[in-house]
């Protein structure tokens, strides 16, 4: 049990840490360009400072002894003893590596070499000792890592000085203060003791007090502040509140449970007033049992409470809260379970025509549309997180082949589905090593062209529509669109004589083994990658779309849906067959008559407005038997190859779609992507348009 | 108006230090050089709070401290003492004499500003 316990805390921590440490990274690589920034210096000291006490705490000994290190050698950068040089930057990031393995290290993984730790820990002390303070602040880290983990916690002090304490220069009043210094805190007075006017003598104290206080500061914290006058007064100080002191329904305690505990009332006392119904403070100060002040202060006690737990629960509600990534996935299928029932609910509804049904039903959709909604936007993330991994990689890059490259990100604001971010990652890394190991020339080329030394990445992100855009750019050599073609025919990937547009050439490079490369380098020119990249992005339901200039640079578009889960679709029937088509790929519908079909000569090519689109037959292609109705349906559709139309016999409508996965069975059909249930119950299934086109194409291909 | 406070102690390099940190926090400060010396400067000079160590020639601080509680005028205003650590019996006198806290030396000027702070407000 307490090693779970134990377990829990350092996963917690090592996910803290990895947030940290990206965020150092980040911080990191901005202060290379902003070396006298201090708000980036202290970050990085923050940031240090955390993952040392935090590790610290959470039994990672290791770790926080190797972060004191880095730690004294930022604390001497932050006070301006030390400068900021690559040299430092570099050492640092080695560093955070170092703790990032031995974090990995720490949850089974490779275990940390203990040799590379030990070279970078040399190397910072004696960066620090340059400045000879690096043995000086050893001893400090121990105090310094027990100390300022007191958590925050509630104390219940009370103050009765003595009455002579005027008389020593002590002003109560003073203390009172320092206590509100230190964290929340109520302040009862008790004013039961002052005399009556003849009897009363100003120069004497009769006052006491019940201080209510949240601080992190600890017992001794308070201790300290009535130093002066421990012996002058009387003084109990009692922890009540504060993480693992939660009573088991974890609500504040009632006022008569406070009064008890301070001994103030007898249990006698308290279940004769709690049995007579009426307010307990005013019952038991009716009863004599307590005075009046005593019971405000039990109640300023309670509502401080409830104060500081709702605060922190304020805090812990805009912050963020942690949660298991299945259990969002789970969320989000049970929402598609909704959708789905809420559309039979409608159906059914519409059928019964009752109107009470129809409105509660109206309610539900409205519901569910929103529930939709908040349960896709929590999946989101923005995108700038993958981003700022990226610095590091160019970074790395560049330095390995040579080349000065600046990264320069944009809209990474921009939020998209978590899986679609993770599944991003990969095909990213890869467009982006391209662009640095093709793309961008060595410095000299460079210059020798007219162009600046360092090259510039560009990796930018927005939406667009239910799409998110995501552009990398560089303003490197560009693509040499003859020596694709080349390379394409040789490869037996297109005809020698056939003349291709531009941006057909350019959409070559996605086809397996594609490298014009003239070497193999680390970086790139195994011909793997942009097929994969193709791959990954057909997986997403997105697209990609390169564009190019000679010695311009190149620019490659990804076009992404916002989320995997849910998509609109526009439902269509084919006989009984129900299909549903993206409706992002959808861009108009237009009636196709036998009158349509006769003047295109039994070719399957229609006009619209002037403009020939080829169609496909869905029942034709999915062998549906029974005849056509007189008058048939195009949907038209844009996809990378072109608008293409699906004949179908009826449109429906649109329709939300919950997309569900169709089998094992089914993994080899290509031109369906999945799934959804209807509201009547019946399954209809989603039409991946481009991989249906792509189909028929090389069918007819082979035919000719 | 910045407050006043009085240091009294013979050794003319705990007062400069004393002064010096306090001026530094913004605090006016009078110095004395025994006891006796104190009381005499004390009178009308509208001082908020005095600084004062034990052993002193002509009036120590023990006998200072009774001095300035025994005048209704500033009976009231805090007195910290300024003992070291072996003189512990001595803290207590001062205390039973009216002294409002202590400091024990060797301080820096930190902790010196805190107690300052800490009983002037």
């Amino acid at each position: 049990m307490e090693f779970q316990i134990i377990e829990s805390h350092r996963e917690i921590y090592r996910s803290e840490a990895f947030e940290l440490l990206s965020e150092l990274e980040t911080s990191l690589l901005a202060m290379e360009e902003a070396p006298g920034d201090s708000e980036l210096i202290g970050r990085v000291f923050r940031a240090l400072h955390t993952i040392k006490g935090s590790g610290a705490m959470a039994g990672f000994d290791d770790i926080a002894t190797f972060t004191h290190d880095i730690e004294n050698v930022f604390d001497l950068v932050r006070n301006k003893e030390l400068d900021v040089t690559k040299t430092l930057v570099d050492l640092s990031l080695k560093a955070a590596d170092r703790i990032r393995s031995m974090l990995e290290a720490s949850r089974g993984g490779r275990p940390a070499e203990a040799i590379a730790t030990a070279d970078v820990t040399e190397a910072l002390r004696q960066f620090a000792s340059m400045r000879e303070v690096a043995e000086q602040n050893m001893p400090e880290i121990s105090r310094a890592v027990s100390e300022e983990h007191h958590e925050e916690k509630t104390f219940r002090i009370h103050f009765r000085p003595d009455r002579e304490i005027f008389s020593r220069g002590t002003n109560p009043l003073l203390l009172l203060n320092e206590l509100r210094q230190m964290g929340k805190c109520s302040v009862i007075a008790h004013t039961e003791a002052v005399p009556d006017l003849e009897q009363f003598d100003p120069e004497e104290c009769h006052l006491s007090w019940d201080i209510i206080l949240t601080t992190d500061q600890g017992v001794n914290g308070i201790k300290d502040v009535f130093i002066f006058v421990e012996d002058e007064c009387e003084l109990e100080i009692a922890a009540i509140d504060g993480p693992g002191m939660e009573d088991e329904d974890n609500s504040p305690k009632k006022l008569g449970e406070i009064l008890l505990d301070r001994g103030v009332v007898s249990p006698k006392d308290l279940k004769e007033a709690l049995d007579s119904q009426k307010r307990l403070g005013e019952l038991l100060v009716d009863k004599g049992a307590v005075q009046a002040s005593m019971v405000e202060s039990g109640l300023a006690e309670q509502r401080h409470v409830q104060a500081v737990r709702s605060r922190q629960i304020t805090e812990e509600q805009a912050s963020s809260i942690r949660v298991r990534a299945e259990k969002l996935d789970t969320l989000v299928n049970l929402v598609g379970e909704m959708v789905t029932v809420q559309a039979r609910l409608s159906q059914a509804s519409a059928s019964m025509k009752n109107p009470d049904l129809l409105s509660i039903s109206e309610e539900v959709e409205r519901l569910t549309t929103e529930l939709r909604d908040n349960t896709l936007s929590i999946r989101m993330l923005p995108i700038g997180t993958t981003f700022s991994k990226f610095k590091r990689l160019v970074r790395d890059l560049s330095s390995e082949l040579g080349k000065e490259i600046l990264l320069v990100t944009d809209g990474g604001e921009t939020e998209l589905d978590k899986t679609v971010i993770e599944r991003l990652n990969d095909p990213l890394v890869h467009l982006i090593r391209n662009c640095i190991d093709h793309g961008i020339e060595a410095p000299e080329t460079r210059e020798a062209a007219g162009k600046p030394r360092s090259g510039t990445v560009r990796l930018a992100a927005m939406h667009s529509g239910a799409n998110v855009l995501i552009t990398i750019e560089d303003d490197g050599a560009g693509l040499d669109v003859e020596a694709i073609r080349s390379k394409a025919i040789e490869k037996g990937l297109v005809a020698a004589e056939a003349e291709l547009p531009e941006k057909e050439i350019f959409s070559l490079i996605f086809a397996p083994g594609f490298s014009t490369a003239g070497k193999i380098t680390n970086v790139s020119g195994r011909g793997v990658g942009m097929d994969v990249v193709k791959r990954s992005l057909d997986a997403l339901r997105g697209s990609i779309e390169i564009t190019s200039k000679r010695d311009a640079g190149t620019s490659i578009t990804l076009k992404l849906p916002l989320t995997l889960a849910i998509v609109d679709g526009l439902l269509v029937a084919v006989r009984e067959g129900r299909y549903v088509l993206p409706l992002s790929a959808v861009e108009e519908c237009v009636e196709l008559t036998r009158e349509d079909v006769a003047l295109a000569h039994g070719r399957h090519i229609t006009l619209v407005r002037g403009e020939i689109v080829p169609y496909i037959r869905l029942r034709e292609r999915f062998a549906i038997e029974g005849n056509a109705p007189e008058v048939e349906q195009i949907v038209i559709t844009e996809s990378a190859r072109g608008k293409v139309g699906l004949v179908v016999d009826k449109v429906i409508g649109e329709h939300q779609t919950v997309i569900k996965n169709i089998g094992k069975v089914f993994r080899n059909v290509e031109e369906l992507s999945g799934a959804t249930i209807l509201g009547d119950g019946t399954v209809a299934l989603i039409i991946d348009v481009p991989k249906l086109v792509q189909s028929v194409e090389v069918e007819q291909c082979s035919v000719h | 108006m910045s407050k006043i406070i009085m240091t009294v102690d013979d050794s003319a390099s705990i007062r400069q230090m004393v002064s010096f940190t306090l001026k530094q926090a913004g605090y006016e400060v009078l110095e004395a050089v025994d006891g006796k010396d104190a009381l005499g400067k004390l009178d009308g000079a509208g001082v908020n709070m005095v600084l004062t160590d034990l052993n002193m020639p002509n009036m120590d601080g023990i006998e200072l401290i009774r001095s300035i509680r025994a005048n209704p005028a500033s009976k009231f205003i805090p007195i910290v003492l300024l003992t070291t650590e072996s003189q512990a019996d001595k803290k207590q006198e001062g205390k039973a004499a009216g002294a409002t806290g202590w400091i024990v030396k060797p301080f820096k000027p930190d902790q010196l500003l805190a107690v300052v702070k800490k009983v002037l407000g």
